[in-house]
């Protein structure tokens, strides 16, 4: 048995990638390639949306057509490329910066209207890119490059929120686990309609993990996977035993139609009045 | 007709396929007039959760291969900008339409303005070229919106239609023509091998031939400094040459880009310089000054940017005063004084939300230098 | 049986790979740097090649 690796997707010729050491963006990268690979997606049907940070920059090791555009704004984009062409796969990566905090309002407005794009949001806590500030994903009381005496903020649960805007799909994951992410991802490949999201918990061990002496990435790593708690297990827990705890696991599996498919309708209506 | 409808539909002539906006005053008409017009013709409408995710999916839309635009007002292009930056430098075609209103902040939300004429040029951050052309009849909101999509699929680049309060929701009769008689320009495609296809490889118009996302020549856009093929090349050598071809392939070509129309010029001496509703003010002007025996005419500036200083130029070369009238205290003035003379340049400014009446301008062509 | 390539030129020297390594075949330390220095424990789990995140490793079986 040969195992899928999603090779003919990675621009390898651009390798080594442009993330630090120990960085789990290259751990989501292979779920990815993998996952896409699985689905049976193509290089020539396949959209990569990137806004900026460091998973920002992700699109430029894919071999598939690329968008790479500003802060925030991926999925608009996205949303664009896709009611434009609704044939295609567009895959929308997103950081928690870009994703969750200057893009936030879109992020919950393409949730609601079920964008038929596929959302994969790498979160490591802060924004690496400019030096590790605090992003809407970092924790009361983390240390940041600006909340140096603790963070006075409390943080997004990014799965819970998107899945109560209305998505279709939502599941968590964590780079301790790509094999269970990775699952996660080929799941949001292959429902065809609606927005699938998928949150990869993921380390930043230059910044974040420095500034709160959380060790080097194999330690942050392990403190990631025993940090989290499945999803069923969550259910039956008692809300003290899962304060800081990582809930990974589906959010939300359920069919919905899509703005594509919606809105097919609304041509088929108009196209009736303009006949009469 | 109304402005915004007729501006509605000259982009539904010109091929448009995919509109994103918010609602803004004086606007909407647009949006609604999309609302019901796309999804007849195949084509999609959507109403986004703000101006910077309404251009950023347009920019999407494009990029996919559809001829896409937006509507809006000052506020909604001031959110804009960064992704009408991003327009520039991904080469997307694309159409804003800014029906202009009294600034700053909410200012007066329901009243005409010609405020944003800057803001059209240098609105986005950094050296870049921008085309914008503003109609001063219902006519013109038709012509000058097919235009607009012609100039962006030709030069790959995002083109402002610059309205106004008052063109906006002014009636007027609008001819439409045959679409078999309407020219309709369309983005060159890519022909080369796909393998060879790279984003960014332009011809000697400085343009890049263009392959849609989903086609066998794998696309690549990028907001960020790229080299030919669309991946990273943040060198100085390839940046400077990057950011003078975008800017080049549009200065080049400003004698084919720059629209005027010019009333009593020939032997003009007193020479009114607008756009816009304005433009429309100051020819009732120059009539009543010919009336009277003064040699006055009008240039109309269809083009606003790239800016038509030749224009300026030629037709001012008999003039004794140059008199610009115009509802903003003095952005047009200051871009036609860099193009004349040793002649007085004299503004006729309003900025409170009321239209320019024509005896205003008179004044000024009486009161203020050769005839004071 | 199993051989195992670390491509070089990729590797950051993180230690993810020898870290979960459930068979313990890497050595890792900051003097000697990577090293498949128990390849015969290796059971081709590819484990090191899914974690790796600089796609450095290849983990080749071998037949018998």
């Amino acid at each position: 048995m040969t195992r899928k690796t999603g090779e003919m997707f990675l621009k390898r010729e651009l390798l080594p990638f442009f993330w630090c050491s120990g960085c789990g963006n290259g751990i989501i990268m292979g779920c990815i390639f993998r996952a896409m690979e699985e689905s049976g997606l193509s290089r020539e049907n396949t959209v990569v949306v990137t806004g900026i940070g460091c998973w920002g920059k992700a699109d430029d090791y894919f071999t598939t057509h690329a968008f790479h555009g500003t802060h925030g704004r991926a999925l608009a984009v996205a949303t664009g490329i896709k009611s434009a062409n609704p044939s295609l796969d567009v895959i929308a990566l997103v950081g928690d910066g870009d994703g969750a905090t200057i893009g936030g309002n879109h992020l919950i407005h393409a949730a609601r209207r079920n964008a038929d794009i596929t959302v994969i949001m790498s979160n490591n806590n802060n924004y690496g890119m400019t030096g590790g500030q605090y992003s809407g994903t970092t924790p009361f009381g983390a240390i940041t490059s600006t909340s140096r005496y603790g963070h006075a903020e409390d943080e997004f649960d990014v799965s819970e929120l998107v899945k109560t805007a209305g998505a279709g799909y939502v599941a968590k994951g964590t780079i301790a686990n790509p094999l269970q992410l990775q699952k996660f991802i080929e799941k949001a490949f292959q429902k065809r309609n609606g927005f699938r999201f998928v949150e990869a918990m993921n380390i930043c061990p230059t910044y974040y993990g420095k500034n709160n002496k959380t060790g080097n990435a194999p330690e942050m790593i392990e403190k990631l996977r025993k940090n989290t708690v499945e999803i069923k297990t969550a259910r039956a827990a008692e809300p003290h035993e899962l304060k800081g705890k990582i809930i990974v696991g589906e959010y939300a599996d359920k069919e919905v139609d899509g703005f594509i498919k919606r809105y097919k309708e609304i041509q088929k209506k108009a196209s009736v009045v303009s006949r009469k | 007709m109304e402005g915004n409808i007729a501006i509605g539909e000259g982009a539904i002539a010109a091929g448009a396929k995919f509109y994103a906006g918010y609602p803004i005053t004086p606007s909407s008409e647009i949006a609604e007039h999309a609302s019901v017009s796309l999804p007849k013709i195949g084509g999609t409408y959507i109403q986004m959760e703000d101006e910077i995710g309404s251009i950023a999916a347009v920019i999407g839309a494009s990029m996919a291969g559809a001829k896409a635009y937006t509507a809006t007002s000052g506020p909604g292009v001031s959110l804009m900008n960064e992704n009408i930056g991003l327009a520039c430098m991904v080469e997307a075609p694309c159409v804003i339409i800014n029906v202009q209103r009294v600034g700053p902040s909410t200012g007066l939300a329901t009243k005409p303005a010609q405020g944003d004429f800057l803001q059209a040029r240098w609105g986005a951050h950094g050296d870049h070229a921008i085309i914008a052309l503003a109609p001063a009849s219902v006519q013109e909101c038709f012509d000058l919106t097919v235009k607009a999509f012609n100039f962006a699929e030709r030069f790959r680049a995002p083109v402002f239609v610059l309205s106004d309060g008052i063109i906006g929701k002014m009636h007027e009769t609008v001819f439409i023509p045959d679409c078999e008689e309407i020219k309709i320009e369309n983005r060159k495609p890519a022909t080369c091998e796909p393998r060879e296809f790279k984003s960014y490889e332009y011809d000697d118009d400085l343009v890049p031939p263009f392959a849609p996302f989903g086609g066998i020549r794998i696309s690549k856009a990028n907001g960020s400094g790229h080299g030919l093929d669309g991946y990273p090349d943040n060198s100085p050598e390839n940046y400077d040459l990057l950011a003078r071809r975008l800017v080049d392939k549009i200065e080049n070509c400003k004698e084919e880009i720059c629209l005027h129309k010019a009333y009593y010029c020939e032997d003009a001496e007193i020479l009114i310089i607008a756009y816009g509703s304005s433009a429309r003010s100051g020819l009732a002007a120059a009539e009543l000054a010919r009336r009277e025996g003064l040699k006055a005419g009008l240039l109309q500036l269809q083009t606003l940017w790239p800016f038509p200083g030749h224009l300026v130029g030629k037709y001012s070369e008999k003039a004794e005063k140059i008199i610009v009238p115009e509802l903003s205290l003095g952005q047009l003035k200051s871009e036609i004084e860099k193009h004349v003379n040793n002649i007085p340049v004299i503004g006729v400014n309003r900025i409170n939300g009321l239209s320019l009446p024509p005896g205003e301008i008179i004044k000024a062509l009486c009161c203020r230098g050769i005839c004071g | 049986m199993a051989k195992i390539a670390v491509d070089y030129k990729l590797c950051k020297k993180c230690g993810i790979c020898a870290a979960f390594c459930p068979r313990k075949v890497y050595s890792f330390n900051a003097l000697d740097g990577l090293k498949a220095a128990r390849e015969k424990e290796c059971v081709a789990c590819e484990k090191c090649v899914i974690m790796c995140p600089d796609f450095a490793i290849r983990v080749i079986r071998e037949k018998g």
